[in-house]
């Protein structure tokens, strides 16, 4: 696992977690993880693959089966929920329906006994952050979506955790909205500065938002890392899948050298990649390529790696084409073309040829392809 | 074609009702749509309501009526009531002879019709000794062939010369009366027409009345105490456990009342197991056993049973409904278990409360059967009471009378909660 953001000591640390709900299977399988103060960590992945497990399990209602949680240096394997200072923002919001928004505000207030003027204080600064200053005598059921959710924000702010978590909560709005509130949520967390362990399985929110995402499969962390590095530098097939798209060719290695590897592909063709995640030679391995990172009939010499196909499909995206081809060994062949001034014009049925850089073609773990 | 699409510009400019494609108003075309919708919808239900009509609604208005009429009394004695219309009671002086005569003339009808002891058993209720009265006077009014009707009459039965014996037939004279709701209240009007209040030992009614109340918010609380708990564990648990424990609460709705209510007197009586144990266990003296069963705790224990599941399933219906992340919202807050519980999931629950309240309340306001066999002489309530008028003492009048009073309090109490929770709150399921 790589821990490059974390410079000082980690804010939460998660040592050997294991989880089991029944016994017998593991959702949560050995989990290391550092975060930092102030960061903003997303955990990607998808569904059941244990995120809101961990999110549990840091907030305490859900017990390690094994390992340790730190929050700053104290372990919180036995500390209660209602003392571990967190904050949290639920799927559906939680908002308690026979209180107004104010009285939901005012509730992590009022069990820490403050007084009636900090409390109303404090509601109408955190009503005015999230710009629902007026709505403090609504109930909850009298808000839109977005109200609720900006609410529901608010409320897990309004008494100055230092550490967040948010379960997939514009899991329930649409498109839109949800833009708004990534960026929103995005706003408020570098205004605060408070750390944020954010939970989704939307590829693009994790990438908007995250100061550094972990993809989660099956309870393993796959990666983590800054979301350019992971949509550049997948370390397996999983996240080369999960994060943007990619395309797949299988192959056989044949020979390494300095960090790359010779891949012969299914027709017996040669092409370099870069070795990232394979064995020895004459073990199987799976290459990715980024759709925008093919490039169609290439001026001779300028890349070093070349394969033929033909051209099944031509969609008209107006600033790309999207191009789907059939080349050995996968007939869902994407490349991106730029619509530049000078692009070639394409047409369906020809044949063409592909090619690509060898940095930008990654060898990972084999996969099945059906 | 064009017609219908230029409709909706017009309809926007005209001021007049907005009108739907065929020119007629829109209200109307949508009534008549709705209409034929209503008439299905009726349809559907007609065999139930009809149904409920004859089987319930009918006796019901039946009962209603039954707790003020006093036909028997003008249907009898149809000349009687006629003659003393010119009688004053309160002058001290027996009717007249053509009452007398009239009086003779109508019980000769009676005797004949055989219907002269079921008027003397209606004015019984109002002024004990008249049903011997007419009983004996049916019989001796064979024998009077002619005047002075007077002096015959109170040959047969002296209790012809007692004022008080007309006052009451003059009183329960007409059609309608207001005596069986007097008697039902424990109260009486007294010969010259007061409505007084019967001296503290004769009062029945109010006590049974208050007695049921009490008991009745006693197992609506015992009820509440010991279903939400377990209510709270059916909405919680997984699946197949809260499955199991719900055939567990379904159990009694499957047993016979009957077996039930007497499970708890082999339990409770005195050489009961529950006695017998804690005979054993030295806690109580062998000659001083409790007596738990045929007085109020046998009532109160064996109805908070029987009622236990209405009120568990609405909680539990209200309690399913409540996600789980409310509770965890208030501790990631900070609250800790008893907080959440009060400030959060409490609140959520009221309708279930209420709903569960209302339902074990009027069940058992008006229950008969356990009261009955466990209740003794100190545990039973006005149903039984109701019960014993109809099939042992044959007052119907009076039955119906407390019949009324207890329909009317519960709806009472029913308005009153809705005013005060309101019965939009109210979830049943
Ligand atoms: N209370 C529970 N009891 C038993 N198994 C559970 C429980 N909660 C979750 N699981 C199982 O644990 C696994 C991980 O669940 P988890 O809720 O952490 O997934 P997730 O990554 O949050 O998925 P999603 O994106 O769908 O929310 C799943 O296989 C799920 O079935
Ligand atoms: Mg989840």
């Amino acid at each position: 696992m790589v821990d490059t953001a974390n410079a000082g000591k980690p804010f939460v640390r998660f040592e050997s977690v294991q989880k089991s709900y029944d016994g017998e299977i593991l959702v949560v399988k050995n989990l290391n993880l550092d975060i930092a103060e102030g960061e903003f960590l997303t955990m990607l992945g998808p569904s059941g693959s244990g995120k809101t497990t961990c999110l549990m399990m840091l907030a305490g209602f859900e017990t390690a089966t094994h390992g340790q949680i730190y929050l700053g240096d104290q372990p919180i394997n036995n500390v209660p929920p209602h003392k571990r200072g967190i904050g949290m923002v639920f799927q559906n919001y939680a908002l308690f329906p026979h209180m107004t928004v104010s009285e939901n505000l005012a509730f992590p207030l009022e069990v820490r006994k403050m007084s009636k003027a900090e409390i109303e204080s404090r509601v109408q600064r955190a009503l005015d952050m999230v710009e629902l200053g007026a709505f403090g005598s609504r109930m909850p059921a009298q808000l839109s979506g977005g109200q609720q959710q900006r609410v529901a924000v608010a409320r897990a702010l309004v008494f100055d955790p230092k550490l967040v978590l948010m379960d997939e909560p514009l899991g329930a709005l649409d498109k839109q909205l949800r833009e708004q509130m990534q960026y929103e949520i995005k706003h408020i967390h570098e205004n605060l500065g408070v750390t944020v362990v954010y939970v989704t399985h939307d590829q693009s929110e994790a990438l908007t938002m995250s100061d550094r995402i972990a993809v989660f499969n099956d309870g393993v962390i796959q990666q983590l890392s800054t979301p350019d590095d992971l949509y550049e530098r997948p370390e397996n097939s999983f996240v080369a899948q999960f994060i943007g798209e990619n395309n797949k060719l299988q192959g056989t290695i044949k020979g390494r050298e300095n960090g790359n590897c010779v891949v012969e592909l299914v027709n017996g063709k040669s092409v370099e990649a870069l070795a990232v995640n394979v064995g020895e030679s004459s073990d199987r391995t799976t290459l990715s390529i980024r759709p925008e990172r093919v490039e169609i009939n290439p001026p001779a010499g300028k890349v070093p790696n070349i394969i033929g196909g033909k051209i099944e499909e031509l969609i008209y995206l107006g600033d790309h084409i999207r191009t789907r081809m059939s080349v050995p060994g996968n007939d869902e062949f994407i490349v991106k073309v730029p619509n530049t001034a000078g692009h070639t014009l394409l047409n369906e049925g020809e044949t063409a040829e592909v090619g690509w850089a060898t940095e930008d073609c990654r060898a990972l773990d084999p996969i099945d392809v059906a | 074609m064009a017609d219908i699409a230029a409709q909706p510009f017009q309809a926007a400019e005209q001021d007049g009702p907005v009108l739907a494609a065929d020119g007629r108003p829109l209200k109307a075309s949508l009534a008549r749509a709705l209409r034929r919708q209503r008439l299905r919808a009726f349809m559907l239900v007609a065999p139930l309501l009809f149904f409920i009509l004859i089987t319930f609604a009918a006796p019901i208005a039946d009962m209603l009526f039954r707790s003020v009429e006093n036909q028997i009394v003008p249907d009898t004695l149809p000349r009687t009531v006629l003659a003393l219309q010119t009688w004053n009671p309160d002058s001290g002086e027996l009717p007249s002879e053509a009452v007398f005569e009239a009086m003779v003339a109508d019980l000769k009808d009676a005797r004949e019709a055989k219907t002269h002891t079921r008027v003397g058993q209606r004015l019984n209720y109002e002024s004990p000794g008249i049903s011997s009265l007419f009983r004996k006077s049916g019989r001796g009014v064979r024998r009077i062939e002619e005047g002075p009707y007077k002096e015959a009459l109170i040959d047969v039965d002296d209790g012809w010369a007692e004022i008080d014996t007309w006052r009451t037939i003059a009183q329960f004279s007409g059609n309608y009366t207001d005596g069986y709701f007097l008697a039902a209240l424990d109260m009486e009007r007294t010969p010259e027409g007061e409505v007084t209040i019967l001296p503290d030992e004769d009062r029945i009614y109010l006590f049974l009345f208050g007695r049921t109340f009490v008991l009745s918010i006693m197992i609506t609380l015992s009820t509440l105490l010991l279903g939400y708990p377990v209510a709270y564990l059916l909405a919680t648990l997984p699946l197949r456990t809260s499955n199991l424990l719900m055939i567990l609460v379904l159990l009694p709705f499957w047993t016979s009342l009957l077996v039930r209510t007497s499970s708890w007197i082999v339990l409770l009586q005195q050489q009961g197991v529950i006695n017998d144990f804690l005979v054993t266990l030295g806690l109580i003296a062998d000659d001083n056993r409790l007596q738990l069963i045929f007085n109020q705790t046998g009532t109160v224990v064996a109805m908070t049973h029987i009622l236990l599941p209405f009120m568990i399933l609405p909680l539990f219906s209200v309690m399913k409904t409540i996600p789980p992340s409310y509770m965890r919202a208030a501790k990631s807050m900070g609250a800790n278990d008893w907080t959440a519980f009060w400030r959060v999931y409490f609140p959520n629950t009221l309708p279930g409360i209420g709903a569960g309240a209302i339902l074990v309340f009027i069940l058992s306001i008006g229950y008969y059967i356990t009261p009955e066999l466990v209740g003794g002489t100190s545990g039973t309530f006005i149903s039984n009471r109701i019960a014993y008028h109809i099939s042992s003492s044959l007052n119907w009048g009076l039955a119906a009378a407390l019949g009324v009073i207890l329909l009317g309090s519960v709806l009472l109490l029913y308005w009153i909660y809705d005013r005060i929770v309101g019965i939009d709150n109210v979830k049943l399921g």
